[in-house]
């Protein structure tokens, strides 16, 4: 093996990734007094945070009648009583003084007449347990996203916190005692290996939504948290959960943003008829995304899917009229012209369900601690380990997340991981020496994987592992399809073994990076393929033909996932927390979820 | 008359040559290539493409150079749907985004792809942004206020202030517009360029900032704000449709009347 020369860095803490969460911890630890580093391999503002368009949810109340208790019922319905309701209660508890935060940071939020922050209806949310529509999705236009990921990456640079950009993290250091002492990473540019050394290290890397074929998720989302916390031999949690986003550009599979049906849009199929209302008869198309994706699912399967081959749906906003889509929707009239070639304001939107979102992740408790079964206790930490975003599952979206929870989540969380950070760790506090051999076995996949000289190209493995993900872990999934992804998804990985990286040089060696990712992605993609075959019920965005209801009495639980080095899954279990955090709201137990 | 040359490290060489055989629909794509590892000039390489297994965007004709004839191409590249700025080049003779770029709407035969011109090369089709970033932090852009915020609330804003953000507040940091601007081309060390001006004047323009005075203060320098000459390249190339150049009069508008106030 080549011997490489590694710069070491120490930091009070570290962060992996600066989208909304990473950006919200960073600032938020230096604010505490923390020396924090944010490593990134792309520069904040690329972050996938700047494509979420529709909102962040936040019961304000600016625009009729809300509660956060209200909140707090429909996250726990939209996640089909998968959530652990003491974190949602946090989540949703909290996110009024996090909006306004975000406002007061500057964020370009649209307005009421009165000067408030402008609130849409979106999917699930509701007003009295269920009774009213709720409007509660803080909006910036169709670009809350961009502006909320711009707004905190200047939020950091007002709190002059340290980055580390273009670097590629790719593994954690671990001691002999199991204590999350750093991160191993790539300087892209200079083409050189840094060791990051912290008291604590936040992955905040985001989903893994490239593992299949058609997503709206960017390029960049690889879930390389993820990947290195299952080469630390830890466990991932609730991975067979994918959402399928109702309204992805059929073709280029780009979002459209499910407030166009909040401003009042709405699908219908090929004979022009509005389907939704017979599947949520209350809701419509704001039922939660797992029900709308499986109905345009079922109406495409059953002959009415419009196009030459009836294999999608149709978005309607015309009957919106000009002035509202410029004013609240112009993002989405922008994309659907340059991916659809559509004039929103004359035809609909050709659309269909697209991977989007990971509910599951690295397992963590409301602080952002990653949590594991150890010695039968199913919430021990992993010392000096946090996570949080995408990456993590706190669960604060159980089986299915509703729509703009997720923006709300990133910084919640966020800032709940810098509190954490403030009250067990001591700013300047001496670094333990590591053992010797800490980083070795990091450095050898590295070096194995950069003169990796097989006979595939990392491309086409990445290939088949998408197209493998898209037919067999779709949105409706049997125990045929599931057994036959999981032999083949399994040969995909095997095959990893003999990739082939062409690029040999170290400065902005992306076909190298792509193949570190790739890794990241394959494990993630036999565990979530794997997770998805155990579980014999539905729930959520894990529809089984074969078992078509949910079986609270057997499968109300998390599914822990590892995988070995050879690509081996090994499954067990933690409990829902059921309770709440405080009495200030009761724990709602489990019903049959009808929209 | 005096003759210019490029330094002899700098001239490009033509490259290799990328044939696409049998292609039903072939388009011929002309890559810049230049990498710091082999101490080679940089060159000119070309790829035929079969656009009929290709998606209609530039950005899916270089990622299928990259996934299938030439893994080593190397750029930047992320949501792959115009708002992240990752992929900003010069596309046939203009800076754009690669992945909202039509194949189609490309002139001509050959359809040549350069890096971001006039700035450093880290790679291939990556420019090194570092001073351009430094730049955006100079202008402090965040929201800066001497009256304290609402303990419980919003501070507040009418629609028709929150407008004047619309044109603004949707840059997305491509740069497209600073490495088109011949000004920013010859005074980029010290000229701010269309892109940090429009964002300086995002919070000028914001009802809720209250440091315009300061902020006029920083920018009014012969280079930082004065180097724009109006050529207007900068409203031409942004791919979001914004328009710097009239940010920048603003700005210049706004120090004339506090001047005669």
């Amino acid at each position: 093996m080549e011997s490489y020369k590694v710069q070491q860095h120490k930091f009070d803490v570290i962060v992996v990734g600066a989208g909304g969460a990473g950006l919200r911890a960073t600032f938020g630890l230096a604010e505490k007094g923390l020396k924090a580093a944010c490593i990134t391999k792309v520069f904040p503002t690329r972050s996938h945070t700047v494509a979420a368009q529709g909102g962040i949810a936040a019961a304000l109340a600016n625009m009729g009648e809300d509660d956060w208790r209200f909140h707090f019922y429909d996250t726990i319905k939209g996640g089909d009583w998968l959530g652990d309701q003491d974190a949602i209660e946090y989540m949703c508890k909290n996110a009024p003084a996090s909006v306004i935060e975000l406002e007061h940071y500057g964020v370009p939020f649209s307005r009421t007449e009165e000067g408030k922050i402008y609130q849409r209806p979106f999917g699930g949310m509701t007003t009295h347990y269920g009774k009213g529509t709720a409007q509660r999705t803080c909006a910036a236009a169709d670009r809350t996203g961009h502006a909320i990921l711009h707004t905190l990456y200047q939020q950091a640079l007002a709190h002059d916190a340290t980055f580390f950009i273009e670097y590629f993290a790719t593994d954690l250091i671990f001691d002999d005692e199991g204590v999350c002492r750093g991160v191993l990473a790539l300087d892209l540019n200079e083409g050189t290996l840094h060791v990051f050394r912290g008291q604590a290290v936040v992955l905040a890397t985001g989903g893994y939504g490239r593992a299949y074929f058609s997503c709206t998720s960017a390029h960049t989302c690889t879930g390389d948290g993820g990947g290195m916390v299952l080469r630390a031999g830890l466990a991932l949690q609730d991975l067979e959960f994918v959402q399928f986003h109702p309204t992805g550009i059929y073709g280029a599979g780009c979002l459209i943003t499910e407030g166009v049906r909040g401003e009042g849009g709405y699908l219908t199929n090929a004979k022009g008829e509005r389907f939704m209302e017979r599947y949520a008869p209350s809701a419509k198309d704001l039922a939660s995304r797992d029900v709308v994706s499986r109905a345009e699912t079922i109406e495409i399967r059953e002959g009415r899917g419009v196009g030459e081959h009836g294999d999608h749906t149709h978005l309607n906003l015309m009957h919106l009229g000009p002035e509202v889509i410029h004013e609240r929707l112009p993002g989405i009239a922008e994309t659907a012209r340059i991916f659809a070639g559509v004039d929103v304001t004359k035809e609909p939107i050709p659309v269909l369900p697209t991977v989007h979102y990971n509910m599951g992740g690295i397992p963590t408790n409301y602080h952002g601690e990653v949590v594991q079964l150890k010695n039968g206790d199913p919430d021990a930490v992993v010392p000096g380990l946090f996570a949080i975003g995408e990456a993590a599952c706190v669960s604060v979206h159980g089986a299915n997340r509703l729509g703009s929870n997720s923006l709300l989540d990133l910084v919640v969380f966020g800032r709940a991981v810098a509190h954490r950070c403030a009250e067990i760790i001591k700013p300047d506090s001496p670094h333990k020496d590591l053992p010797a051999s800490a980083l070795d076995k990091a450095l050898a996949r590295f070096d194995k994987l950069r003169h990796a000289d097989g006979d595939t190209p990392t491309a086409d493995i990445r290939l088949k592992m998408q197209k493998t993900m898209q037919s067999d872990a779709a949105v409706y999934r049997t125990q045929e399809t599931l057994a036959e992804g999981c032999e083949k998804i399994s040969e995909v990985h095997a095959s990893f073994e003999n990739v082939r990286v062409s690029d040999r040089s170290m400065v902005w060696n992306s076909d190298l990076v792509e193949t570190l990712e790739l890794s990241n992605l394959l494990d993630q993609a036999v565990a979530t393929m794997h997770s998805a075959e155990q579980r014999k019920e539905s729930r959520g965005a894990h529809a089984r033909e074969d078992f078509p209801d949910r079986d609270d009495a057997e499968w109300m639980k998390h599914t822990l996932v590892w995988i070995d080095e050879k690509g081996k899954s090994r499954f067990d279990f933690r409990p829902v927390h059921s309770n709440t955090l405080t009495d200030e709201v009761e724990t709602v137990p489990p019903k049959k979820r009808v929209y | 008359m005096a003759e210019f040359t490029l330094p002899k490290n700098s001239k490009i060489q033509p490259g290799k040559h990328h044939a696409a055989e049998g292609a039903k629909k072939p388009r011929t794509f002309k890559i810049y290539r230049w990498s710091p590892d082999d101490g080679q000039n940089p060159r000119m390489d070309t790829f035929e493409i079969d656009l009929s297994s290709c998606g209609p965007m530039v950005l899916d004709a270089l990622l299928k150079i990259k996934n299938e004839v030439d893994s080593t191409l190397t750029l930047r590249r992320s949501c792959r749907e115009g708002i992240c700025g990752s992929c900003a080049m010069n596309i046939d003779g203009t800076n754009t985004l690669a992945c909202t770029k039509s194949i189609d709407d490309c002139k001509g035969g050959e359809i040549s792809i350069y890096p971001l011109p006039h700035m450093p090369v880290v790679k291939d089709l990556v420019p090194d942004l570092t001073h351009f970033y430094a730049q955006f932090a100079s202008i402090k852009p965040w929201l800066r206020t001497q009256s304290p915020a609402p303990s419980d609330a919003e501070r507040l804003q009418s629609p028709e202030d929150r407008k004047k953000l619309d044109g603004l507040y949707e840059c997305i940091l491509c740069a497209c517009c600073s490495t088109s601007c011949p000004s920013y081309w010859w005074n980029g060390d010290k000229y701010l360029g269309p892109a940090i001006l429009l964002q300086a004047y995002r919070w000028i323009a914001d009802s809720r900032d209250e440091d315009t005075g300061e902020r006029l203060d920083d920018l009014e320098d012969p280079f930082k704000l004065y180097r724009c000459h109006t050529i207007m390249n900068c409203a031409r190339t942004c791919p979001k449709g914004l328009n710097p150049a009239k940010a920048i009069a603003e700005i210049k508008k706004l120090i004339v009347e506090r001047r005669s106030a």
